[in-house]
């Protein structure tokens, strides 16, 4: 228990200290400059907030290991990475703004809760005037909300969900990560090329918001160019063994199983379906195929060789500028600067984290300045190029990157666990576009940047 | 005072004492000194603390004094704080209507919850409430995704307009208690030291003493004498002529509406709700903090919830390289040594850490970390006097 020795001295001093700070009320620490958390000293503390326990912890020490790269190449250290292919040549490795940088790390635990608690005390105590990382939607929400009420930057990690930039956008908040509306629209035209216009598909779509938009996506795009959807199936998130699931589909007369589950779901509902024989079964005189619109490598990892000659899409791929060449330059910068650090080749949300982190230091750079709303207003809109994905444009109507989209293919015979999955084809930007008002994205508003001040 | 004991008395001011003083207590370094990473003084975490105290305390009335264990009591919580956020939706961004139809939906809740899972006891009534609670959380994550938002939770938004503030349109509405935002702080500079006044802090901090005093009187009550006989033997009441249910529905209730203060408390300070809130590991987790700090205690739930939160908090963010700028004036080698020893019991490792250290508490503290406090104490005494008063010693609870 503490004890109190009360003197006059202290005691006139630590009133006359409490009047003076309750004479000036004041939200965080904005008092200073005008906005939260001004980065006063010669360095500028940047918060990633990663899941390093729970489901997602794999993706987590990837985005963190992309994170400290990221930070070392911001200050000049290493080899520079994709500094040295961006197109924009505000940043020289000097830090921000010549402010070196640090950073703190927390853990989202995937749970919104503890991403929230994880993230107020990056900006309340460690002072972070930038948030970024996690590999759920439902904490991307969550943590965009809280930043843009403190008046901070989010850059959002692996997030899929159409709702980050649809119904939940926020000033404040960048995802460059790809979307549902996205997978659905680069998926389609390649399954129409692949299997025929005339099929019917099974969905069976995971019990949450993911899900749901997800599964949206899939329907829609691929009943516009003749597909029919047989039936829509919602498993709980909890179901480990979907063989209840599975055994209806090949009665039910679809000849194509989508499989709208991601991580462990995915990777359970897959095994059942390969062991339930689906992939050597026939349908309406036609071979039985299985389509999982989101991949990655680390559940194709997971799946072991069941994977093999599924369709998914992806954000990016580590072996993209190797096969496609020279418009996807920024890649092997990229990779090879990770592979020399750690001994493995990057992981998508490795790459969205690393890109989000050197877009905000570049936008600050560019900016000449910290506060939130400059930083937003140098990102809205902004063109960019050599950052892994071909030329990209961050939309200042709902803050979503738009660039290619990546369909690949489970590999028959993989040569080693890197190299899990081929790349089938690249769906254009201009295919996988669509009106910041589209239905899928409709309710919500941007709302104005917040300072914090 | 107050229709309290000297002793208690005594113990409410202390709970007062620091309630009020912990932005300074709980923020005993420099900000820029290596040590600052330990100082937990700031307004989240503070928060938390006497949130989660809070639902301690009333978890404690349950398991502390009948001893029904509960394994579903974060389903109050989270039907406190989506009864919360939908009373910002709609009505008011003043908390206080809020709270209370947080308190009042989860009494509602317990009645219904407690009405059918007490007619069990021990291991059965746990299971039922267990499944309660899973039952809950799956229909907040999918099935009600609707009045829930499901997976991606509730939050205020610019096109939320309660009926009883003016927001200008797109404005995101701010909690607040008469126009008293939440995330209103003060900051005191002494020197190197900072401390954080915040007003959501004190408003918390206020209910927590509230509720530690109303927790105070039912202990001492007529109604707390007849819980415990619960506790001891229930045949025997039965065999006395005394009904038991009513006491112990009484007694669920009572706690399921503290959780729903704190469910109403956690939306008013953060202003979303998710349903990870009711998962079974957060029913868990008060199970955990009540018998870390020492059930059947007053104050011992308090202490078990801030050294859980602390630990989730503040020992989750020491990563390698904090450690490595921590011994840094160590040789090479042996720098790397002596951090690949610590690492895994911080970090990420918290979990692994708290698990040890509840195992020794329950192995040589069985009356949770109070017992610790009190055997400090009398070796203290027993040096001091010279004669052993082992009839004095408390006897544990469970």
């Amino acid at each position: 228990m503490s004890r109190f020795n009360l003197t006059r001295r202290g005691l006139i001093k630590t009133s006359a200290g409490a009047a003076a700070g309750l004479s000036l009320p004041t939200y965080l620490r904005a008092q200073d400059s005008g906005f939260t958390n001004a980065p006063t000293g010669d360095t500028v503390t940047l918060g990633f907030n990663v899941p390093q326990s729970g489901p997602y912890a794999d993706e987590g020490a990837d985005e963190l290991r992309a994170f400290e790269l990221a930070v070392e190449h911001l200050n000049g250290e290493g080899d520079g990475g994709m500094l040295q292919t961006f197109s924009s040549q505000a940043l020289e490795g000097t830090g921000i703004l010549g402010k070196r940088v640090e950073f703190v790390t927390g853990d989202t635990q995937t749970k919104s809760d503890a991403a929230r608690a994880s993230a107020r005390s990056m900006i309340e105590k460690d002072g972070a005037i930038m948030v970024s990382g996690g590999s759920s939607s439902g904490v991307a929400v969550a943590v965009q909300a809280l930043c843009q009420e403190a008046g901070i930057i989010f850059m959002a990690g692996l997030t899929h969900s159409n709702d980050t930039t649809g119904k939940d956008r926020k000033a404040n908040g960048f995802r460059h990560f790809f979307n549902s509306y996205m997978s659905g629209a680069a998926l389609a035209p390649i399954l129409i090329d692949q299997y025929g216009a005339d099929r019917k598909a099974y969905h069976l779509t995971a019990d949450y918001n993911w899900g749901y938009t997800t599964e949206e996506a899939m329907v829609s795009s691929t009943e516009a160019l003749g597909w029919e959807t047989v039936n829509s199936v919602k498993t709980p998130l909890t179901q480990t063994d979907f063989s209840s699931y599975i055994a209806p589909v090949l009665n039910s007369g679809a000849d194509v199983l989508v499989l709208n589950h991601y991580g462990g779901n995915m990777v359970n509902s897959l095994t059942n379906a390969v062991q339930f024989g689906l992939r050597e079964a026939e349908a309406n005189g036609k071979q039985f195929e299985i389509v999982v619109p989101l991949y990655s490598e680390l559940m194709a990892r997971g799946a072991g060789e069941n994977i093999a000659g599924i369709l998914g899409s992806q954000n990016w791929d580590w072996k993209l500028e190797n096969q496609l060449g020279e418009r996807y330059i920024g890649t092997n910068a990229f990779v090879q600067s990770f592979g020399e650090k750690y001994g493995f080749p990057p992981s998508q949300a490795a790459h969205t984290c690393y890109v989000q982190t050197l877009l905000y230091a570049d936008a600050v750079a560019r900016a000449g300045s910290f506060q939130p709303c400059a930083v937003v207003e140098a990102l809205e809109g902004f063109e960019f190029d050599g950052l892994g994905n071909g030329p990209t444009l961050y939309r200042a109507e709902d803050h979503q990157c738009f660039k290619d989209v990546v369909v690949v293919r489970g590999k028959e015979n993989p040569e080693n666990e890197f190299d899990l999955v081929e790349i089938v084809e690249v769906t254009p930007t201009d295919q996988v576009t669509y009106e910041p008002d589209h239905p899928q994205f409709a309710g919500g508003s941007l709302g104005s940047c917040n300072n914090g001040a | 005072m107050l229709g309290l004991r000297k002793k208690d008395a005594g113990l409410l001011l202390l709970v007062t004492v620091l309630t009020v003083m912990a932005p300074v207590l709980l923020n005993p370094f420099p900000v820029d000194s290596a040590m600052a990473q330990f100082n937990a003084g700031y307004p989240d975490l503070m928060q938390r603390f006497v949130i989660f105290g809070i639902f301690a305390i009333g978890f404690n009335i349950l398991f502390g004094l009948t001893g029904y264990l509960s394994f579903g009591h974060a389903a109050f919580l989270g039907v406190g704080s989506y009864a919360t956020i939908w009373m910002m939706k709609l009505l008011t961004l003043n908390i206080l209507p809020g709270i209370f139809m947080a308190i009042v939906f989860a009494a509602l809740f317990a009645v219904m919850v407690g009405y059918i899972s007490l007619r069990r006891s021990g291991i059965y009534f746990s299971i039922l409430t267990l499944a309660f609670a899973q039952m809950s959380y799956a229909l907040a994550y999918s099935v009600l995704t609707p009045i829930t938002g499901g997976e991606t939770g509730l939050q205020i938004k610019p096109t939320d307009t309660p009926l009883l503030a003016n927001l200008e349109p797109g404005e995101i509405g701010r909690a607040s208690l008469f126009g008293l935002e939440m995330s209103q702080s003060s900051i005191i500079r002494m020197g190197g030291w900072e401390f954080t006044l915040n007003v959501g802090y004190y408003v918390c901090a206020m209910a927590m003493i509230l509720a530690f005093y109303m927790a105070i009187r039912i202990f001492r009550s007529p109604f707390g004498m007849m819980l415990r006989a619960v506790k001891s033997n229930q045949n025997r009441m039965y065999y006395t002529g005394l009904n038991a249910r009513p006491y112990t529905l009484a007694a669920f209730v009572i706690s399921g509406m503290y959780a729903g203060l704190a469910g109403g408390l956690m939306v008013a300070m953060d202003t979303q709700v998710g349903p990870e809130r009711m998962f079974w590991t957060a029913s868990g987790e008060v199970v955990l903090m009540t018998i870390l700090g020492g059930a059947g205690t007053l104050i011992g739930p308090v202490l078990g919830a801030g050294m859980i939160k602390y630990m989730e908090n503040i020992v989750s963010k020491i990563n390698d390289q904090i450690l490595h700028t921590w011994f840094a004036f160590l040789p090479d080698g042996l720098e790397d040594a002596v951090v690949a020893m610590i690492y895994p019991f911080v970090g990420k490792g918290w979990h692994l850490t708290l698990g040890l250290m509840f195992m020794a508490v329950v192995i040589f503290l069985p009356g949770g970390l109070l017992e610790g406090g009190d055997r400090i104490r009398n070796a203290f005494r027993r040096k001091r006097t010279g004669k052993e008063d082992t009839a004095k010693q408390r006897t544990p609870a469970e």
